[in-house]
């Protein structure tokens, strides 16, 4: 199945960058150089200097410790996301590929109906309703964007259902359950793999638009997207503010983006 | 003596809508239109016919794989075709299956041991991971393969040891019946012949009711008892193999004993 054959650039970069934010994010405590809530107003909007490698914003917060910080909050939203959204996806999609008939035509008919949300516009609406809080925001994110898991999953499933090994477990009188868990997941498992890693980079790109709209993580709490906010009040005068996050955002999801398509390739028996 | 396997009538349709109040209904096409058949312990019974004539649809309504239309399945004279998935489970050991594609029949993400010996778990739950394991080299050994190679996945096998697999597989929950669903097609000639050797002894051994579905008439000369040849769906004539083969009736059957290839063009009939 997978050979150990040459990984390709896209993956090389791709894995590369995703390792790198997510070490820089693990290790923010230590390699932080100041406290990333720390208020130092003599040292207000100060630009990148050997002092603060990024600059600081209006409050005299170092810029660089902040946004290390708020690598921690987008990865994590990305992932619990993500987890969320897979978990919910595979449930639906299994059942819909693997029953069939109506139960499919019914499962599929609401998950069409869940992708004519303006989803973003939703989260929004609930986000508002309920307390902005990071817990919020992966639930949310999860629960809104399962859809194409859960298609991908249903398409897989059907076309495996079918294959001869299914059919050979079948006769000997598996279990649905065995049928699904060891015959047909484990081998829908790169397409779901592609789908996860594309869906950090969606989830990071969510997360950081619910908080630079102020209802995402609350300050004083850094994330990339609340940093932006602090950033477009400033612009005309620091421009670091807004250049620096909004670099860590695109290079992040990029990473994310990059990875996905590599993995996808890889994974491609064409090739 | 009440048969291993037996159809009665079998019809299945594909693509049938009723459609809403008439509309966009659609009659559906007949794959398989009232087939009976009948396999004793010992004996095989080969379908032919060209592909898309219902061959394998009738194999996998007999295997419970696909619910018939209307007719009746039965297993060693048990009425099958109305059981539950669950009333099915304990007699699925009865009758098992060979595939045609040894590369699909496999599971990729499996190791070997864990593909034959699923069976067992079924069947013989109360078997400990040791006792699994020796009776999975045991069928192993028995259709010609080292049990030393039970660890590895199936991609690290050539067609013909696959298909060893596939057959040890269907075996070791010790059926009455085997559909065999054009078990060497796919294979090279020389190998053909191992497997189908291998197939005659296992018979011999277990008096195995085969039920083979091939295309291929010189497989088919060389191992079946008895032929049906299936054309759209019917069976348009059955017989004793060298009956058949000597004496063709139905047009059909003429043609495709024309259309099998000979050693030289002189031996061709004109």
């Amino acid at each position: 199945m997978i050979s150990a054959g040459s990984v390709n650039p896209l993956m090389r970069w791709g894995g590369g960058i995703v390792a790198v934010v997510a070490l820089l994010a693990l290790l923010a405590p230590w390699i932080a150089p100041y406290d990333p809530v720390a208020i130092d107003v003599r040292q207000m909007l100060q630009p990148p200097s050997w002092h603060h490698w990024c600059g600081t914003d209006n409050l005299g917060r170092d810029v660089l410790s902040r946004m290390l910080f708020g690598a921690r909050v987008s990865l994590a939203v990305g992932f619990v996301a993500v987890g969320i959204s897979v978990v919910i996806g595979i449930a639906f999609g299994v059942v819909a590929g693997f029953v069939g008939g109506r139960v499919d035509a019914v499962i599929m008919r609401f998950t069409d109906m869940v992708l004519c949300f303006p989803t973003f516009f939703l989260i929004l609406a609930v986000i508002a309703f309920l307390e902005p809080s990071i817990w919020n925001i992966m639930i949310v994110i999860g629960l809104t964007s399962w859809m194409g898991v859960a298609r991908l999953v249903r398409a897989e499933l059907l076309s495996l259902r079918h294959r001869e090994f299914v059919l050979a477990a079948e006769a000997l009188g598996a279990s649905s359950w065995r049928l699904v868990s060891r015959y047909c997941l484990p081998n829908a498992i790169g397409p779901i793999l592609v789908s996860s890693v594309l869906g950090v980079a969606g989830a990071v790109l969510l997360e950081s638009g619910l908080s630079f709209l102020g209802l995402g993580v609350q300050p004083p709490d850094p994330s990339w997207g609340n940093m932006l906010t602090a950033g477009k009040d400033n612009i005309q005068i620091a421009w670091w503010l807004s250049l620096y996050p909004g670099l860590a955002i695109l290079i992040t999801v990029l990473g994310y983006n990059l990875l996905g398509e590599g993995l996808r390739d890889w994974l491609d028996p064409r090739q | 003596m009440t048969a291993v396997i037996e159809a009665r009538e079998l019809r299945k349709v594909f693509g049938r809508r009723s459609g809403w109040l008439g509309m966009g209904a659609e009659p559906g096409k007949e794959a398989v239109a009232g087939v009976s058949l009948a396999v004793h312990a010992g004996e095989t019974v080969a379908i032919v016919g060209e592909s898309g004539c219902g061959k394998s649809t009738t194999a996998r309504m007999i295997m419970r794989l696909l619910t018939p239309d209307s007719g009746r399945v039965l297993w060693q004279g048990e009425d099958v075709t109305d059981h539950s998935a669950r009333a099915l489970r304990p007699l699925r050991r009865l009758v098992q299956m060979v595939f045609q594609d040894p590369f699909a029949s496999l599971n990729p993400r499996m190791t070997i041991e864990n593909s034959v010996a699923e069976g067992l778990r079924v069947h013989q739950p109360e078997l400990n991971r040791e006792q699994r394991r020796a009776r999975t080299a045991e069928m192993l050994t028995q259709c010609g393969l080292d049990p030393a190679v039970m660890g590895r996945y199936p991609h690290q096998f050539s067609g013909g040891q696959r298909q060893r697999i596939g057959i040890a597989r269907a075996l070791i929950v010790q059926p009455k019946a085997l559909v065999l669903d054009e078990p060497v097609s796919a294979l090279d000639v020389s190998v053909q012949a191992q497997i189908l050797n291998l197939l005659c002894d296992l018979q011999r051994q277990y008096q195995l009711g085969y039920l083979l579905i091939s295309h291929d008439l010189s497989v088919v000369s060389h191992i079946a008892d008895r032929i049906l040849v299936m054309y759209q769906g019917k069976i348009v004539e059955q017989g004793e193999t060298a009956e058949i083969f000597a004496d063709p009736r139905h047009d059909y059957t003429r043609t495709l004993l024309a259309a099998k290839p000979v050693l030289h063009p002189d031996d061709r009939e004109a």
